[in-house]
Formats: structure tokens, sequence, C-alpha cells
């Protein structure tokens, strides 16, 4: 099953200050074990929300809110896509990430929906989130 | 952390410490089978203390320390291991020269040639493929006999004792744990391969509604592929099989209806493909490509799977590379069946009655003479060319040779379609 693992911005991710050259050889020590594990799928470090934007939706409106955003704490930093076989192997393999920011950070652990996990939904649910997929693949 | 936690907790470092724990204890024992008691030795001290004293911060280290200390004990108190006890007793000695021993188990380039040595160990020629799979699967990701058992639908006494047979097979055929001399590796590598395909398609073959340890069979394969190709980068075959695996299980959702039938490739809701796992696939092609000119079986197969990928509908799919493809499988790897694939691929690109010339050079092919394919193949080309009557007897005859239930309905229903369109011309 997949997980995504979040890391949360803080106010130096948010400020675009670059991690600092140890950080950076002990994540990529970190990614190369993910990877010789055999379980990472995808993982990408994302721009300050200052570079961001979102997308209010109201009703039928539409606004668009240029970056950057507050609350801090809230925003995503980057994300590790892992395939593993439960949430304790997701927590494990998180834990043993390097400190992100070398001071308090979290990460968020998250398991991606699959086929499966739509027993119990009803056939209209089932299609709408058919069609979400859809979408999303489309893109 | 409730006991229960823990527990869970457990189970998961043995998921990613397992095979390294094996792989390191096998270097100093030289014993694979010996290797994994002493591994589950220290998983069952982890499951006594860790409840009361913690995880501790490296569980990996922990659980090595206390199978090394579990050795020393075991071979004590065996005077048939004495030997094993001189090599640990120099190994230690050694250490106190400075050298690396016990401790350096842990080290990571060591851990690497480590797991290699299991994954050549356990795919070794002496064992059954049967028993190859079984061990790999136990060895190196860490599945326990029961859920073993359950993907193969096998009892679990059964596969118990193909597990304890194999060790033993191991040790008496003194097996060396290593990875083979360069001469042998293609011969060997081709083994592991094999085995991890095997498991793959043993997930694959079942569907989504069926017990979860099979769909979960694929990612076990596919996780053990990955690390295959992370031990052996330079291996462009390895590659091959990981692009192969990969792209086949980004069509998992759309290989069954809603209630559960099989979806053939061309009718799938393309959609439904998981574009990640594609570009994963075609990216390990891209690499088995850049290794060798001259690509394997497994590369040859995972470059036709991608010009499905490729096609965003099944009126883009390129039929002609598809056959020129077949055709190269069809020289490193002669076979009937990937010749009779080439004839529906030709018939595609090139017009029905192309492929049917060929398909009729197959029609003599002894080996072929109950496979429902052929019969269905051979139907579906005289129907595009209006020979109603022939097709018909070819529908028919692939009905009786399947035993699949809803493809005999189906080619049943060709049949009588074939009937009709004679009827009334």
């Amino acid at each position: 099953m997949r997980f995504m693992i979040l890391v949360k911005a803080d106010d130096d991710s948010e400020a675009g200050v670059p991690p600092s050259q140890e950080l950076i050889e002990e994540m990529g020590r970190y990614n190369e074990e993910l990877v010789n594990a055999g379980v990472l799928l995808a993982g990408e470090g994302l721009h300050p929300s200052s570079n961001g934007a979102r997308v209010n939706f109201s009703g039928d409106g539409r606004t668009v809110v240029d970056g950057p955003f507050a609350e801090t704490k809230e925003l995503i930093a980057g994300f590790w896509m892992i395939d593993v076989k439960s949430m304790d192997e997701a927590i494990e393999w998180a834990k043993r990430c390097p400190n992100p920011t070398g001071e308090e950070s979290v990460l968020e652990i998250r398991k991606v929906f699959e086929d499966t996990d739509f027993e119990n939904a009803t056939e209209e649910q089932i299609a709408r989130e058919q069609r979400l997929r859809d979408r999303i693949a489309e893109s | 952390m409730t006991g229960s936690d823990t527990h869970r907790t457990i189970d998961a470092v043995w998921r990613i410490e397992s095979a390294r724990l094996i792989a390191g204890l096998a270097r100093i024992v030289h014993d694979v089978g010996l290797a994994e008691e002493l591994a589950q030795d220290a998983l069952v001290a982890a499951l006594e203390r860790w409840p009361e004293t913690g995880v501790p911060d490296n569980p990996g280290a922990w659980l090595m320390a206390t199978a090394k200390h579990r050795a020393v004990d075991l071979l004590r108190r065996n005077k048939r291991l004495e030997h094993k006890l001189e090599e640990i007793g120099r190994d230690v000695e050694s250490r106190q020269d400075g050298a690396p021993g016990f401790d350096a188990v842990l080290d990571d380039d060591a851990i690497e040639d480590d797991l290699l040595r299991l994954v050549f160990t356990a795919c070794h020629p002496v064992l059954s493929t049967e028993a190859r799979v079984a061990l790999t699967l136990r060895l190196l990701g860490g599945l326990t006999t029961g859920e073993i058992a359950r993907a193969f639908l096998a009892a679990e006494p059964t596969v118990a004792q193909r597990i304890v047979r194999a060790k033993r097979t191991l040790a008496k055929a003194e097996v060396p744990f290593e990875v083979p001399p360069r001469a042998e590796l293609a011969d060997r590598l081709s083994s592991v391969l094999e085995v991890v395909y095997l498991v793959f398609n043993e997930g694959y073959a079942a569907t989504a509604g069926d017990d979860w340890m099979r769909p979960a069979l694929c990612e076990e394969a596919l996780r053990l592929g990955r690390v295959l190709a992370g031990l052996m980068p330079k291996e462009a075959e390895v590659h091959g099989l990981v692009g192969l695996m990969e792209i086949q299980a980004s069509r998992t959702r759309a290989r069954t209806g809603p209630s559960g039938e099989p979806v053939l490739l061309l009718d799938q809701d393309r959609a439904r493909w998981d574009r990640l796992l594609i570009r994963r696939g075609l990216a390990a092609l891209d690499r088995a490509e850049e290794l060798t000119g001259r690509p394997g079986p497994y590369a040859l197969q995972a470059a036709i799977a991608a010009c499905h990928a490729r096609a965003r509908t099944p009126e883009e799919t390129d039929w002609a590379r598809i056959a020129a493809l077949y055709a190269a499988l069809a020289r490193r790897t002669p076979s009937p069946v990937v010749e009779l694939n080439r004839a529906a691929a030709l018939a595609m690109a090139f017009g029905p009655a192309v492929g049917l010339e060929l398909a009729d050079e197959l029609a003599a092919e002894p080996s072929l003479k109950d496979y429902h394919l052929l019969p269905s193949v051979r139907g579906d080309l005289l129907a595009k060319l209006d020979r109603f009557d022939e097709a018909r007897e070819e529908f028919e005859r692939a009905a009786s040779l399947t035993r699949n239930e809803r493809e005999r309905a189906l080619l049943l229903d060709r049949a009588a379609a074939c009937g009709r369109a004679t009827a009334s011309p």
C-alpha cells in the first residue's frame, strides 16, 4: 500500500533558505536507503508558498490568491511517496528520516486511497471517485 | 506505547531489517538456515524485551547485537558446529587487531554485498523452483510461512517443510554464501529474475477480489525487483524485469470490471492506468536499453508493454514496432506462443491476411495443439477476412479448449455471430 510522507514547512523553508550541506548529505543517504529497500516511488521538495497560488472556491465562483500563505505549520515543503506493507512500516521509515529542519519539525503520514478502500462505498460514491481519478489521469 | 503497538512496530522493524540481518549473519556463520534461526531468535528477544524497555533508537543494531550473542551461545552449546565457533573466534580476534569483525556487519557497503549473496543463495539452482520462491520470500521478503502459504494457496505445513528442506539442501550441498563468479553470473541471475517474475505473476494472475495476499505478491515482487536493480545497477535485464513489472502493475486497476470479470488490454479504460508506475517502468526500460544494445527477454517484453503504455488510445498503438519486438523476442527465446503473439501484432499492423499467414504456419505446431489462443487468434483473423464458416469452427474449437468459463462463453458468442454472418451474407 502507498503512503505519502509530507514534510511540513517551517520559517526557513518558507523563506527559501536552502538546507545545510550536512542535511543535504543526510537526506541523500536516507533517500538512498529508501531506494535500496525498494520502497521509494517518488519524492520531491516544494518551493516556498510565495511561489505558489491558491484557487478558492465559493459555489460557482473561483478566486485566485497568490502566495505566500500564513499558517506556516499547515504548509507542505515536500513529500515522499512510498510503497510499504503497513502504516507501521511507513511510520518506521518516517522515524528514520533525518530531522528535516534540525529543530521542531513534523512529518505527516497519509495513506493513499486504493480500490479496496471502497468496498463499503455505494455505487454512486465509487463512480464519483472513479470520475475524480479519471480527471487526475487525464491531466 | 501499548504492548500491541510495540508488536506492530516490531513487525515493521522486522520487515525492514530482517533481510539485512539474515544476510549479515549468514556471512559470519556461512549457513543461511542457521543465520535465519539466529535472526528469528533475536526477533523473539525483541518481542520479549521491547514492550517493557521501549523500541531502541537503532533497532537494527540491537537485533544484530542480540543475534551475535545468540550465535556465540548456540555455537558453544553445539559441538556439531564447532568449526563455526572457531571461525567466529577468529573473527573476534581479528576485530581486536583492528580489522573489521562482527560489528562491521552493519556497515553499509558490506550489507549490499551480503544481500546480493543472500539473493543468489536463496535462488540457487540446487533447489527446486518452488523452494527458491518460498525461500526468497521468507529470507528476503520477511514473509511468514503462513503468508507464503496463503499466497500460493498451499497448506502452511507444506510450505514450512519446503523451507526447512531447502535450507537443509543448501547446507548439505555446501552451497557457498557468495555472488557467483563472472562466468556463472548470467545463468544464475536468470534464475533470480525467474523467481521474482514467478512471484509477480502468481499475484498478477489473481483478481483483485481474492485474498489480499495474492495481489500483495505483485508488490513484493516489485519491491524485490527494485532492490535487485539497486544491488546490480549494471545488469540490463534486472532493469528490464523491473520495467516490465512496473508497467504491468500499472494496469492493475483497469484489468477487472465492476463484477470482477477480466478486461482485456485493448478494452481497458486507460485513464485507470497508474501513471506513476508507467513513468517508473519507462525509466527502468530506458536504463536497460542504455546498458545494452542487445536487450534480453525481459527488456523486450518491457518494450512491448511500453508500446501499449505509450499509446493514449488502442488505435495509437505502434503495432509494427510490437511485431518487430516479438520477432526479436522469438530470436532470443524461440517459442510458438511468442510467434502467435507476433502473428496477432502483424495482423494489427499490416492487416489480417499477413497475420493469418503466420498463424497458419503455427497450426502444425504440436506444442500448440491444445492451446486455445491459437484457434482464437485464427478465428479472429478469419472473421476479419469475412471467412465466417472457418472462423466459426475456430471459435468453437477454441471454446472447447479453454478452461475459463467466461472465456468459453465469449468464444461461443463469437462463433454464433460468425454463424449468423454466414446465414445472411
